[in-house]
């Protein structure tokens, strides 16, 4: 689960992490007071949109920059008043952007020089890892990429946690000196006794800043969090924002569908993640492609699979429809009957191709075959793809 | 011949009382799987379908009942305390079930399982099965038959699909491996191929990846070095959205990394027979093997 940046900038301050203070609103009104609260001086006016690029994003109506620089009250109020509301497109929102609906303003700081710092779970290691580059501001991947020797890492273990001769360690690598050495190993042990303490996925700070009179602060937060941990964390769970997730990703997650909107015209239902990420493959593979990823699991209810058809319908792009059950534990004509109950409770009128294997394979496609609904029936997942493929072409 | 699971496997399902590992307690038994005790506890002194003993902790079910493999059915919050039971009570091999455990957990289970010479297979897996001698998991028997091909996959259902279309050619399994799709597993592609290489009665291999991290590619480095077996391969998800995580907490392409193209370039250059879809996994294993 992904939070906003000025989220994120409450936790730091929890966690003693120092960052330009700053206050967020979503409305109008409260623009003046966020401004008035803060020192003298340049004012930052941020978009609160989750997608990363928000800096050289554009609005919608022309308005470039998700992220300015004012020199003045007036100025701050003019550039919040062009965001809010608007849609922001950067090169992680996709074409359609997103809305901002929350404007942060920060005080400006004065740099120094720009660090990158992040910590993330290391699938490598099974362990998390502190990565810190002397170079701040800049994709952390291009970086990797062209100087490598430039990035620091410090792996921890889990048992114990990050000690700080560690912490020490990244600020010296870093280049930093002396007391402001300090200031810096306390940031990255205070960061990762947040991501510890909150089941974070992955904390980034870039840039984390040196400041000329010593200071060492965050000044972008972006963190997410492990689905999984979220059951103990009721505090990050108040950070969900329902604005930031597609509607239908939202309805599936009520059923505990796991559903993914994604561009095509082909619909798809299936049992298991992996077959669902290969049966989207299949249909690309015939020259389709597919219009969402939804896995109903491995013990799917007849409510669930209505549930599922009714969200993957009520998208418009929608022309055609791909059921591919293997079935285990989770017998086939069960799925027939669900099916047939979501066909009619749906009022079906999209081409719906069914591909069913394993237990109880022949009840399941007898089901079908006499429910009197439209279906064609396919005997393998290359076939399946195949036809729907085909009759959503010919449509 | 199999890996890690044969007839005389003794198995205690952690769980055994709740809703899913009952079911499946009770499928494996009917599979012919030796499940010799159930641990849940404060329900001690029980008897699981009328005869397996359910134990209050894991060392009562290893001491008494002779459990020497694990399977962990216990619901997400509490598995890595399960797994911890297991280790400390001496089991050898956990097959862990439970989807959803916390990946902070998962580090300590790893790093604590790291100190000992248990085996984890999972979490977030179906589990492993030698057809025709013992099933410790959730996958349908009867899609698998007894013969020497080693199958090791991330995914459950996408297992059972390429065991289908295996059988269907008229070929058996020695044993398939669910490694599952958390981030942080017990056995990896690389530890589960290094064991049917070495395992006489495997004579050919598939391997199923999916998206996410690197060690499909670490496998491929390890074939390309010591398997002379033939191994056949398939990666799911290469038409899935970057930065987006599909069904599986593993199964996300993050900063360039894990891509499918990656991983089918590295299989193809440790001379592995690639399917091009989900469908042609038998037909790949069978142009890998020469039949």
């Amino acid at each position: 689960m992904n939070i906003h940046e000025y989220q994120a900038k409450q936790l730091f301050e929890k966690y003693g992490i120092p960052c330009p203070k700053g206050h967020a609103t979503d409305s109008k009104e409260e623009f003046e007071s966020c401004i008035d609260r803060l020192g003298d001086g340049l004012i930052v006016v941020k978009s609160q949109i989750h997608a990363g690029g928000r800096g050289k994003g554009t609005f919608t109506d022309g308005f470039q920059g998700g992220v300015k620089l004012a020199k003045s009250k007036e100025e701050a109020l003019d550039f919040a008043n062009r965001m809010l509301n608007n849609t922001l497109v950067t090169i992680q929102t996709g074409p359609a952007g997103r809305e901002v609906q929350t404007v942060y303003f920060t005080e400006g700081a004065d740099i120094d020089k720009e660090y990158y710092l992040a910590i993330l779970m290391d699938r490598a290691t099974s362990a998390p890892v502190v990565v810190a580059s002397t170079e701040g501001g800049v994709e952390i991947e291009k970086v990797a990429e062209e100087t490598p020797e430039k990035i620091f890492k410090a792996f921890v273990d889990p048992t114990i946690g990050l000690q700080p001769h560690q912490a020490r360690n990244v600020a010296f690598k870093l280049g930093f000196e002396g007391k402001q050495a300090g200031e810096c190993a306390k940031l990255i042990f205070n960061l990762y006794k947040m991501f510890w303490d909150k089941d974070a996925d992955m904390v980034e700070v870039n840039p984390m800043i040196s400041t000329p009179e010593g200071g060492v602060m965050a000044l972008d937060a972006k963190v997410s969090f492990d689905s999984n941990a979220l059951y103990r964390h009721k505090d990050i769970m108040a950070y969900r924002d329902l604005n930031e997730e597609d509607p239908k990703e939202i309805e599936a997650s009520k059923y505990d569908l796991n559903y993914i909107a994604l561009d095509g015209n082909i619909a798809c239902l299936v049992n298991g993640a992996g077959l669902a990420m290969a049966t989207m493959d299949i249909i690309n593979h015939c020259g389709g492609e597919a219009a969402n990823f939804l896995d109903v699991g491995g013990g799917a209810t007849a409510e669930q699979v209505t549930a599922a058809f009714k969200i993957i319908l009520s998208d418009p792009k929608v022309e055609g429809i791909l059921v591919n059950i293997f079935g285990g534990i989770m017998q086939c004509d069960v799925i027939a009957q669900g099916v047939i109950e979501a066909a009619k409770a749906v009022e079906l009128d999209k081409p719906l191709v069914v591909r069913l294997e394993g237990t109880n394979v022949n009840e399941g496609k007898k089901l079908l075959a006499d429910s009197g609904i439209e279906i064609t029936s396919a005997d393998s997942l290359a076939d399946a793809a195949q036809k729907i493929v085909d009759i959503v072409a010919k449509n | 011949m199999s890996v890690l699971v044969n007839k005389d496997t003794r198995v205690v399902f952690t769980g055994i009382t709740g809703k899913s590992g009952g079911f499946h307690a009770k499928q494996c038994m009917e599979y012919g799987t030796q499940v010799v005790a159930g641990v849940t506890p404060g329900k001690g002194g029980q008897l699981f379908e009328g005869s397996v003993p359910v134990f209050n902790t894991v060392t009562d079910s290893v001491e008494q009942a002779g459990a020497n493999t694990a399977c962990v059915f216990v619901p997400p919050p509490f598995a890595a305390d399960s797994i911890l039971e297991c280790l400390d009570a001496g089991i050898e091999l956990i097959i862990a079930i439970t989807e959803g455990i916390p990946v902070n957990d998962m580090a300590k289970v790893k790093k604590k399982l790291l100190q000992t010479n248990a085996r984890l297979i999972g979490p977030n897996c179906p589990g492993v099965i030698t057809p025709g001698e013992c099933k410790i998991g959730i996958m349908p028997g009867y899609i698998h038959k007894p013969g020497t091909v080693g199958i090791v996959s991330r995914s459950g259902t996408l297992t059972y699909e390429a065991v289908w279309q295996v059988t269907s050619l008229g070929y058996g399994q020695s044993t398939c491996i669910g490694i599952g799709g958390d981030p942080i597993n017990g056995t990896n592609h690389t530890d589960a191929i290094k064991l049917f290489n070495e395992d006489p009665d495997t004579e050919a291999i598939v391997m199923i990846g999916e998206i996410g991290g690197d060690a499909e590619e670490n496998a491929c480095a390890y074939i390309k070095e010591h398997v002379k077996k033939p191994v056949a391969g398939f990666i799911a998800g290469t038409t899935a959205p970057p930065g987006r995580r599909m069904g599986h907490a593993g199964a996300i392409v993050s900063g360039g990394s894990g891509t499918a193209e990656a991983k089918i370039a590295a299989m193809e250059a440790a001379g592995v027979v690639v399917a091009k879809t989900p469908s042609d996994m038998g037909t790949a294993l069978l142009e890998a093997w020469g039949k």
